[in-house]
């Protein structure tokens, strides 16, 4: 149908043939191939590895390569249908985008309450606000979190362990050991580790969130092994 | 405060007169700096300046001479700062003595979109200070995208004794806690606003913080704070301000506390609504307030928003006021063209109408049946992405070009969208001032005929004469840069993404538009080449930023070293430091007075 775009696509690949971008983290990148991504990554989602993605009209055999090679190495639990799109693309304010995402879930889940908890970062200026509902797993609560923080993260921490923390790739490896641990505050006022109990368990007890330096979550360990025996 | 009036010129002949005046009365050539100032012509001048408002006129008086220069400085007291890094807070301050009204523009605006790190900038505290030595009669500070912080809220409310009004449109960095601060400490604070301003939720009631007595309140907007309210200290304040016209609550205040509300407040001009839905289940047989009295109660409510949540069978209980609206805001309500029909059939004053796109070309088509009047119109996507079918399309925007023939200012998201549509609306609404389309979809053509939005766009800088803010979208060529320089002589601001081939499409921009002050592009194919064709023009704009070109660091390093008076400023995405980058990530440009801010974070580097 359009040369024009179809050429105008395939100038515009000259450039960025040598970068390489990652899909969304908690979203999927590139589960259909369908759609386009031309425009860079705004630095709330890039990683440190950036993949390019082919694109659907030019048929250029390098790019499906290097689609194939992206498919072969990324995480396999990014199977949601979530188009990738652009970054500040459409240009819709954030609050806008969220109220909508708020009410569409309302209507379509008969009126369930959003599930607000308040989370804070050690070291971040301010608190934010999640909605626990919006996530069916703890991957993709920390896909959120990893871009909601990643803000305070970037230029002023240069620590690998940090930069290692919003890729989200490496998060569980993160969580095993290293410098940030997400924990949580439940219905009785105690602090444990996220991603110990299944995630239903999680979303209805949780009141409030802080991640932790990881310095500070060591003593939580041992008693959120209790309490998983108490309640098992 | 906007800045997009036109302004009459000074009147010259005046000048002249005070000029020919002084030289015989106060002996020898007036533009001699002499150590103590010609009283005479000063105070003949100084009674002139006084009745010049606009701080255009005064920009002009204030380069007549040096007389004129100092009188106007001393005489000016509001000030407008366009960009917050054009000019540093002690130069301001030093010129101008007697400031009582500042309004500061801080972050470009496609921060707005992340496409801005964190932490870049357009701090208040900078400013802040300067001001707290200078300026201890302020009234009136409005900012825009700034950051503030709990602190910089404190300072003010200790610097600024007899502060009146405080406005904050997109800013971010304080919460609760700095809003109680100002609502206990500033004794005579009549308009507190907060638009689309990211507010921290401190857990501190600050509603409660108000003073006992009676407030001289006029308008208090908080729909974007996201805190839950104490009500009942809320209606308690509501009915100890009498001289309340402007209320928007947030999303926390249900329709049964907004009824509570309103019947305290009938004065009302301008109301939002808050959720607009109830909080808690509603047993049936329990009464519900006579919503339908209190909007009737109000007969002067001319501008109704808010509806962050709304049930829409509640709609209905703003019909006595539909008559007399002239501003209305439903761009949180997911609401389908048969729910917005029956308001807004009654809507005949309507001059502003925001909604979302869920109304569909059919609620478009009751808009432009119903509201002859109207001037502003700006449909927001309930789906802000791309490849979904939306409910809108060119259909609904020739429907309004053809009811709505006053309209001046447009801003319309869709999926789809034809050249014939938008050359229709240049030929029907010859008045626009603001045209901004937004085809969701990248790269989109005209979706009848597959070519490029080209000859729509370009319509409409042929047609709309007036026009001085534009944006483009869909699948565009250089042939629309070409039209746009060729035609949009009066533009001001222009906001491209996804478009073009070539330099070309950017050099034809700078060498066409004259009066261009705003400049914002993402991911266009313009180069170098295309950069230095601004050479001649970089100094008289506010601002140009370039994301996801093909300009290098070479390129902008050159246009720095031409223009000393430029800062140019190069930003990174943040993640590496290495250079293999041919392009810059980011460029941001824009004139100063003085040397590059000291406060740029890491990832800017300042050529």
């Amino acid at each position: 149908m359009d040369m024009i775009s179809k050429e105008h696509k395939k100038e515009k690949l000259g450039f960025e043939e040598t970068e390489l971008r990652l899909g969304l983290p908690g979203g999927g990148g590139i589960v259909n191939g369908d759609l386009v991504i031309n425009g860079k990554r705004g630095y709330t989602e890039t990683v440190d590895l950036k993949l390019n993605l082919a694109l659907k009209e030019t048929g250029k055999e390098e790019n499906s390569q290097k689609e194939k090679n992206l498919i072969s190495c990324s995480n396999d639990s990014i199977k949601s249908p979530y188009k990738a799109q652009v970054v500040g693309w459409p240009p819709v304010r954030s609050f806008r985008k969220s109220i909508m995402a708020v009410q569409k879930r309302n209507s379509e889940g008969g009126g369930a309450a959003a599930s607000f908890v308040k989370v804070s970062m050690d070291g971040a200026p301010y608190l934010r606000k999640v909605d626990l509902n919006m996530y069916k797993s703890y991957q993709d609560l920390y896909g959120a979190l990893g871009k909601m923080f990643s803000s305070f993260t970037m230029g002023k921490c240069d620590s690998r362990g940090m930069m290692d923390f919003m890729n989200e790739r490496k998060l569980m490896d993160v969580l095993n050991g290293s410098d940030f641990v997400p924990t949580y505050e439940d219905k009785d006022g105690d602090w444990m580790l996220v991603g110990d109990v299944p995630w239903e368990i999680f979303v209805g007890s949780c009141k409030r969130l802080r991640i932790m330096k990881g310095t500070e979550a060591i003593g939580l360990a041992p008693r959120a092994m209790e309490k998983c025996k108490n309640r098992s | 405060m906007s800045e997009d009036e036109e302004l009459p010129d000074l009147d010259g002949g005046a000048a002249r007169s005070i000029n020919s005046t002084a030289v015989s009365g106060g002996g020898g050539d007036q533009n001699y700096v002499s150590p103590s100032p010609d009283q005479v012509l000063e105070n003949v001048l100084e009674n002139v300046l006084y009745f010049l408002t606009s701080r255009h006129d005064r920009n002009a008086a204030s380069l007549v001479c040096k007389s004129w220069f100092r009188a106007e400085a001393l005489t000016r007291s509001e000030l407008f700062i366009g960009n917050c890094y054009s000019v540093s807070p002690g130069r301001v301050t030093n010129r101008f003595k007697q400031i009582k009204a500042i309004a500061i523009k801080g972050k470009p605006r496609f921060s707005d979109f992340s496409l801005l790190p964190p932490d870049w900038g357009a701090h208040f505290a900078n400013w802040l200070r300067a001001m707290a030595a200078s300026y201890r009669a302020l009234e009136k500070v409005y900012l825009k995208r700034m950051c503030v912080t709990d602190e910089d809220l404190a300072i003010t409310a200790h610097s600024f004794p007899f502060l009146k009004e405080l406005v904050f449109v997109c800013c971010e960095g304080f919460g609760t806690d700095g809003l109680a601060i100002i609502a206990r400490e500033c004794r005579h604070i009549r308009v507190l606003e907060l638009v689309d301003t990211d507010v921290t939720d401190d857990e501190v009631d600050w509603i409660s913080c108000f003073p006992d007595n009676v407030t001289c309140l006029e308008s208090l907007i908080f729909d974007c704070v996201e805190t839950p309210i104490n009500f009942e200290a809320l209606e308690r304040l509501v009915a100890r301000s009498p001289s309340l016209k402007k209320l928007r609550l947030n999303s926390y205040i249900s329709i049964r506390q907004l009824y509570r509300l309103m019947i305290r407040a009938p004065q009302l001009t301008h109301l939002g609504t808050g959720s607009f839905n109830t909080s808690e289940i509603v047993a049936q047989s329990e009464q519900e307030p006579d919503y339908l009295s209190a909007f009737a109660a109000c007969k002067s409510l001319i501008c109704l928003s808010g509806f962050k949540e709304i049930i829409p069978e509640y709609l209905s209980a703003i019909y006595p006021v539909c008559g007399i609206l002239t501003s209305l805001n439903l761009s949180y309500a997911n609401i389908s063209a048969e729910q917005l029909k029956p308001v807004i059939r009654q809507c005949h004053k309507l001059q502003t109408f925001w909604a979302l796109d869920s109304i569909g070309d059919e609620g478009l088509q009751a808009v432009s049946v119903a509201c002859k009047d109207l001037r502003e119109l700006r449909v927001f996507p309930v789906e802000a992405l791309e490849d979904v079918e939306g409910p809108v399309s060119e259909v609904g925007l020739l429907t309004i070009s053809e009811g709505c023939r006053k309209l001046q200012s447009i801003l319309y998201f869709c999926q789809r969208m034809t050249n014939a549509a938008v050359i229709a609306m240049s030929k029907n609404c010859p008045d626009l001032v603001v045209f901004r389309l937004c085809i969701m979809g990248r790269h989109r053509p005209d979706h009848v005929t597959g070519e490029p939005m080209d000859e729509g766009f370009g319509a409409i800088v042929e047609n709309c004469k007036k026009l001085t803010r534009l944006a483009v979208s869909g699948l565009l060529t250089d042939r629309v840069f070409k039209y746009i320089g060729q035609y949009g002589k009066l533009l001001r601001t222009l906001s491209v993404a996804f478009a073009g081939d070539s330099d070309l499409g950017l050099k034809y921009l700078l060498e066409g538009c004259p009066k261009l002050q705003k400049l914002e592009i993402r991911d266009c194919p313009f180069g170098d080449s295309a950069l230095f064709a601004g050479l001649h023009h970089y100094y008289d704009m506010r601002f140009m930023w370039l994301s996801s070109c093909k300009v290098t660091r070479q390129g902008c390093e050159e246009v720095a070293r031409q223009l000393p008076g430029l800062v140019v400023e190069v930003i990174a995405s943040g993640e590496e430091e290495n250079e293999t980058n041919e392009y810059v990530d980011t460029m941001y440009l824009y004139r100063s007075l003085d040397r590059p801010r000291p406060d740029a974070p890491r990832f800017v580097h300042i050529l």
